[in-house]
């Protein structure tokens, strides 16, 4: 179905090999992803096996490496799960609730996204950092770390939940009902099951950016080696101390799972569409 | 009922203690010490050359986005060649990638002990900047443009040519105007991201005050080396501002693309 919704007009192979810009935009557009994207990362690449794969394992296996990026991983899955809840019951409340301000709530969602990284880092220190007025002191703490995460990953499922849920099927949740089943029951059995793919989504997504996250991080979560430092955090610090090839190392590894989580997902949602 | 009012009481706490309530809070530490004292901080020698730095950089990146994003989406929304699976792929690789990663990246390739060998003395200046922001916000106009192009198909363009219109003229009447509001909805994303950036420029970037320093800069040496709490909340009430301003863009021409 897909392939049918891209016309192709027949009399026209020649100049299709570019599309409307033909070969020549074909080209630049190549060149151009290749100098700003492509080339970088595959110089990150090539530093990080400079010293084979021994000499890559060693940088990211050093105490301090293995354990942000330990950490890394393990708060942004707890932060992608955090969101799976929390965002459906946001997504939730916006489509079957109704009280005066929804929109405004609706539009606050997007927020994180437009505002400035390391402006969430310094608004979360405001109210939770070492001047609390409310007694709250988290600075240079792990709830910091996954507070700085839950807030700039909190668009990720509730945007992709949302659609799902407007077109949920309502009259299969009246039967449900009618047949005597509560709330709870016809949302695990009847709301959840639609809603899956859109939940994989947008996990994947937060957990994504959250695994790469800097900015939000680097004020409230204070950056101790074996304690708070995130993967991106040692990063920068090596390239800092000029150690260039572990950082290009620990860089790697930490594309190479967010990569593997995002191909595991694709899959995965592909795999429940057929089936 | 009340299981209702329970899930919207959940759901309103969670994004008051996560979002709302500290927003408010760096308002009022803002503002409490009166207006005054915020333009002052705001308009330093050191914060106006960080305002313009990224003022700057947003006026390099954007046309460059528009320029080279319109051309690949024209070639993956028309083009059938082999390799186009792997561009889309490419495309989107910065979603992906830390900005930090980006930084290590272009210090590796464009610096002095990079693959180019320091050719191009970019790292620690503006072109740097630059490259680092077209980066992060490269997939912006070509993920905004390209669906468009794709919606509208070739017919009009095919009936432009057969009635003797070169292919520029089909393309700024027939093609620009019909995807101008997914090409504003790009920009308005890429603006608000390259204001944003932060990761990737404190790699790239010096950091010097007064020459290399943005707005984002500017609030984490002026919170973390000057210990100028105030200095940095009134530096990010104004990237607040930006980002609002953005906000309320991006809600417009969302209405006017569902219209």
């Amino acid at each position: 179905m897909a392939s049918l919704a891209v016309p192709k007009p027949p009399a026209r192979t020649r100049r299709s090999l570019g599309g409307g810009v033909g070969p020549i935009g074909l080209g630049v557009a190549t060149l151009w992803l290749s100098l700003i994207v492509l080339l970088p990362l595959a110089a990150v690449l090539t530093k990080s096996l400079e010293g084979g794969l021994g000499g890559f394992w060693d940088a990211i296996s050093a105490p301090s490496a293995r354990y942000a990026l330990l950490l890394t991983t393990a708060i942004s899955a707890l932060v992608a799960l955090i969101n799976v809840v929390t965002g459906t019951l946001i997504a939730w409340v916006l489509v079957r609730d109704d009280f005066r301000g929804k929109s405004l709530v609706n539009a606050i969602i997007d927020l994180p996204f437009a505002l400035p990284t390391i402006v969430a880092s310094i608004v979360l220190l405001s109210l939770y950092g070492p001047r609390s007025p409310v007694g709250i002191h988290l600075y240079a703490t792990k709830p910091a770390v996954i507070l700085a995460l839950a807030f700039v990953t909190l668009p990720f499922v509730v945007r992709s939940v949302q659609p799902v849920l407007m077109e949920v099927d309502r009259e299969a949740e009246q039967a449900a009902a009618s047949l005597g089943a509560s709330g709870w029951t016809t949302f695990r059995r009847i709301i959840l099951p639609a809603l899956y793919p859109a939940l994989l989504g947008g996990a994947g997504l937060a957990f994504a950016r959250a695994i790469g996250e800097f900015g939000s991080v680097v004020l409230i979560g204070g950056g101790i080696p074996r304690d708070t430092e995130v993967a991106s955090q040692y990063i920068a610090k090596q390239i800092e101390t000029d150690r260039p090839a572990s950082a290009a190392a620990v860089s790697v590894a930490l594309l190479l799972i967010s990569f593997a989580v995002l191909f595991a997902i694709r899959w995965f949602t592909k795999r429940k569409d057929v089936g | 009922m009340s299981t209702r009012i329970a899930l919207r009481s959940v759901a309103l706490t969670y994004l008051g203690v996560l979002v709302v309530v500290p927003l408010a809070m760096i308002f009022y530490r803002t503002f409490e010490d009166g207006f005054v004292a915020f333009f002052e901080s705001v308009t330093t020698p050191a914060a106006i050359s960080a305002i313009s730095l990224s003022l700057t950089i947003v006026a390099i990146v954007v046309p460059l986005n528009v320029v080279f994003g319109l051309v690949t989406a024209l070639a993956l929304a028309r083009g059938n060649f082999p390799g186009k699976g792997l561009l889309q792929a490419v495309v989107d690789l910065p979603f992906a990638v830390s900005p930090v990663i980006v930084g290590v990246a272009l210090i590796l390739f464009w610096g002095n002990d990079g693959w180019l060998g320091g050719a191009f003395p970019v790292i620690f200046s503006l072109p740097g900047m630059v490259l680092a922001t077209v980066f992060v916000t490269l997939p912006f106009v070509v993920r905004e443009v390209e669906p468009v192009l794709r919606e509208i198909g070739t017919e009009q363009e095919e009936a432009a040519s057969t009635l003797g219109a070169s292919r520029w003229q089909t393309f700024w009447r027939i093609t620009l105007p019909a995807i101008r509001v997914g090409v504003g909805y790009g920009v308005v994303l890429t603006v608000a991201r390259s204001l944003g950036e932060f990761g990737a420029l404190t790699v790239v970037a010096g950091g010097v005050a007064g020459e290399s320093q943005t707005l984002t800069l500017l609030v984490h040496a002026r919170y973390i080396d000057d210990h100028n709490t105030f200095g940095a909340y009134s530096a990010a009430t104004v990237l607040m501002g930006l980002a609002l301003v953005t906000l309320v863009l991006m809600t417009l021409l969302e209405r006017r693309r569902e219209a």
